[in-house]
């Protein structure tokens, strides 16, 4: 029998930063036309892996097999000759040039630009028929989707004659029905006898696609298993290192009266770009409604709009008082006061101040709160570090430090200080966008439990999230925003993704 | 009103001599700025090369070899820029004012102590400045010139009569158009100044783009430097920049970092500054006497009003002042 050498192999990868130990010993087969998934929770040490094979770090130890040909990748230079490509997470394009100027950037043939761009142009063309990878060479990057923007970067990679593509978390950004035709794709790319690593933390699309499948944890190699022999409870089981509950239990709902009624809301913002439009609904006690779509189709807004700090027009009605939308009155101070609490989309961007350390970081928008003052005018630290501490317990924050940085929390951790800070607060409405937003798995199922707990004491949520699977297993109602409006309302044991995934692209589907 | 008196050709032949350094040292900060590295160092960079190119043009008696000098100092400078905020990461800004501070201490006291007038060279003349090129049959004195008929009170004084650095500078827009736009190295410069991140991934080396970014830099602004101390003027005096490299930055963000309006936006300031030496055409055009400190702050009130952002918005390259580091 002749044995096939593997397109990689790695061999006793190890990589330390700092104290950190990023990789252990890894050791992976990966053979020719296959499609090989990575998969583990954030800070397993995936991406490591993966920059060490793209040239962007040198392996503390361990050897790189190309094709059974033992290759040193010092820089990306080298990656790239080895015939390996890489689809980053967050692409690697120049969002002011044009999709041809991409391809070729670092593959020019000469001085000139004008010979490798036609060069390029009829190339693309065939690649284009080749493996349905159409994409218009003119467009600016910046003016296109970010499903059009990832097939740019897989046509810069076949473009430098890549046999072995990495895709970094490649469906993050795209919409489900984009994820198919990615698939598709890789589909393609694959009977042509391409091999693919595909890097996810999702579940699905490693038994979707993929032939292998290699679990991480905490720079470690623990399993490398056929796809067609395990299952997703089984792999998450190998990701966390315990049990893991997939589906998020809970009872049915029991809706009490109305606590958020939100009527004809527009949001126009600076631009005078028309971000809401005419958006009505409400919110009873003890109810999650879920809010599904893409990214920027006006879900920010409203949440924005609801958290205080975001100007509208429309009424909104919070235990039946109106609220102010502009005004004195209309700030989140204000907000939090009439019972509404908010975890914002971005805790980085808003949620936290990451040089700030936890405990300041809990006291933010609460730092009024008469438990935090002493004197009327000093705030309390020590009470303050005292809550937070008790807060980080309940929440199984780790290290269970108060005096820590936030940035120094990973970003599951990081999420659960903010959930934390606004559950606590006991409020009749509790804002949650993207609550699971790089977050791994087990802290994903905690947060899970939180906002179902939540509901049971009769509170309302309303979830904005652009994880179809999260909105699908927490909402007790749906409802769709695409270009600022709602499309429609949807219950979840009645709907289904494929119907959700075309409203979210505009679609204005038969009732299921 | 005289509204004609404008387009004073006398004027208009200022706007030439005086847009001349300004859009060398704009041209300067576009290399450097498209490729991410913000550069308020163009002024310090201009008087070292005006300082050296003048006292290397008195003590040899070439300009030439005085004007390479200057080059050599600014790029010098240049480098160290370069090794500040590319190689050790440093702020960009900080960097700048610090070279700032540097040329505008060490270009006197070097001065002082090699010739001992006070802080400037002795003035040059002959081969050790630029002389004014003669186009043939133009007129060459002020009373002809002035009994002239208009056509040739163009050629004569508009076209002809200026040192070789401004004819070169007619070409030096087109060519740097040319390399930003239709060559490889203007695309990579361009990409490395938008997306650091793209320009490493494909293989590319973000610190050599940079230090080639900041080196031609370095080059046009020593031009620039050595133009004002042996083409403008006939040697060099204290603080002879005048804040010149802060008006070409101002010009440059004018011109939204495009070379051809670079040419715009410089030209423009230098009209103005040549305008305010002409306080009498001024008030021939509006029938009002301008105080003439007036003028001379037009230039830099039209700068504040340019950075104030009253002039469109102006997009600067996206990593521009970010220090480039891979991410995990």
């Amino acid at each position: 029998m002749t044995e096939q050498s593997p397109a990689i192999e790695l061999k006793g990868i190890s990589k330390a930063f700092g104290p950190v130990q990023a990789n252990k010993d890894i050791s992976i087969r990966v053979m020719p036309g296959t499609i090989h998934g990575i998969i583990g929770e954030n800070g397993a040490g995936k991406s490591t892996l993966m920059s060490i094979l793209y040239g962007f770090y040198k392996a503390d130890s361990g050897e790189i097999f190309i094709n059974g040909k033992k290759t040193e990748i010092p820089d990306s230079q080298a990656a790239i000759s080895a015939g390996i490509g890489m689809v980053f997470q967050h692409f690697k394009l120049v969002e002011n040039f044009t999709v041809l100027e991409n391809v070729i950037l670092g593959v020019e043939d000469g001085f000139l630009l004008k010979p490798s761009l036609n060069k390029a142009r009829k190339e693309l063309r065939q690649l284009a028929e080749e493996y349905e990878l159409n994409v218009d060479p003119d467009a600016v990057i910046e003016n296109i989707g970010v499903g059009m923007q990832q097939r740019v970067e897989i046509l810069k990679a076949l473009y430098r004659r890549a046999d072995i593509l990495i895709l970094d978390e490649p469906t993050g950004v795209l919409t489900p029905s984009e994820a198919d035709q990615l698939f598709r794709i890789l589909g393609r790319l694959r009977e042509e006898g391409k091999t693919i690593i595909l890097i996810t933390h999702k579940l699905r699309e490693i038994m979707d696609i993929t032939d292998t499948v290699s679990v991480m944890r905490r720079g470690e190699m623990t399993a490398t298993v056929k796809t067609a022999e395990t299952n997703p409870s089984h792999l998450a089981e190998l990701m966390v290192g315990r049990k893991v509950l997939l589906q998020v239990d809970k009872a049915p709902a029991q809706p009490g009266e109305i606590i958020l009624d939100v009527k004809n809301l527009n949001v126009t913002d600076e631009q005078g770009v028309h971000r809401v439009k005419d958006v009505s609904f409400n919110i009873r006690a003890g109810e999650i409604l879920g809010i599904a779509g893409v990214a920027g189709n006006g879900q920010s807004e409203l949440l924005e709009v609801l958290g205080g700090y975001c100007v509208a027009t429309g009424d909104i009605f919070m235990n039946g008082e109106p609220i102010d939308l502009t005004g004195d009155k209309s700030d989140g101070q204000s907000r939090r006061e009439r019972g509404i609490a908010h975890v914002p989309e971005d805790r980085h961007r808003e949620g936290l101040i990451l040089n700030f350390s936890a405990w300041e970081n809990t006291a933010f928008g609460y730092h009024k709160d008469g438990k935090y003052q002493k004197n009327g005018v000093l705030m309390d630290n020590a009470a303050i570090v005292q809550d937070t501490a008790e807060k980080m317990e309940r929440f199984d924050v780790r290290p269970p430090n108060p005096m820590l940085a936030a940035k120094n929390f990973s970003g599951g951790n990081q999420q659960k200080i903010v959930v934390a800070r606004e559950i606590e607060r006991n409020p009749d409405l509790l804002l949650i966008g993207q609550p699971t937003r790089g977050v791994d798995i087990g802290a994903i199922e905690f947060i899970h439990k939180q906002i179902i707990a939540l509901r049971d004491q009769g509170k309302a949520i309303l979830l904005v999230s652009v994880e179809l699977d999260e909105i699908m297993s927490l909402s007790d109602r749906i409802a769709v925003m695409f270009d600022g409006k709602i499309m429609g309302e949807r219950l979840p044991d009645e709907t289904n993704t494929q119907e959700l995934g075309l409203l979210m692209a505009g679609v204005q589907g038969e009732t299921a | 009103m005289d509204l004609l008196a404008f387009f004073d050709i006398a004027v208009l032949d200022g706007t030439v001599r005086l847009a001349t350094p300004l859009l060398l040292a704009c041209l300067a900060g576009l290399f450097s700025e498209r490729a991410g590295i913000f550069d308020i160092g163009l002024e310090g960079k201009m008087l070292i090369s005006a300082f050296l190119a003048a006292a290397v043009s008195f003590t040899s008696g070439s300009v030439w070899i005085g004007m390479f000098a200057g080059i050599f100092a600014s790029v010098l400078l240049s480098l160290l820029h370069g090794l500040a905020s590319i190689t050790f990461r440093g702020n960009q800004l900080i960097s700048g004012v610090a070279i700032n501070f540097f040329a505008s201490g060490i270009t006197v006291v070097a001065a002082q102590s090699w010739f001992g007038q006070g802080g400037r060279t002795p003035s040059l003349s002959g081969d050790a400045r630029f002389e004014s090129i003669q186009f043939p049959g133009a007129l060459t004195r002020i009373r002809d010139i002035n009994k002239a008929d208009l056509p040739m009170k163009v050629y004569s004084e508009l076209l002809s009569g200026h040192t070789i650095i401004v004819y070169m500078c007619i070409l030096i827009v087109p060519l740097v158009w040319w390399i930003l736009y239709r060559t490889r190295f203007g695309l990579r410069l361009r990409a490395v100044g938008e997306n650091p991140g793209a320009v490493d991934t494909a293989g590319i080396s973000v610190v050599r783009m940079r230090y080639m970014a900041v080196i031609i830099c370095g080059v046009l602004c020593g031009m620039a430097g050595a133009y004002l101390s042996t083409g403008l003027q006939a040697g060099f005096v204290r603080e002879m920049t005048a804040g010149r490299g802060y008006i070409a930055l101002a010009a440059l963000i004018f011109a939204k970092w495009k070379p051809w309006s670079a040419l715009g936006a410089t030209l423009l300031f230098g009209y103005l500054q040549a305008l305010a030496i002409r306080p009498d055409i001024l008030e021939r055009a509006i029938g009002i006497r301008v105080q003439t400190q007036v003028l001379d702050a037009l230039p830099y009130i039209l700068t504040v009003i340019v950075l104030a952002g009253f002039v469109g918005k102006a997009i600067p390259p996206k990593a521009g002042g970010e220090p480039y580091v891979k991410e995990r």
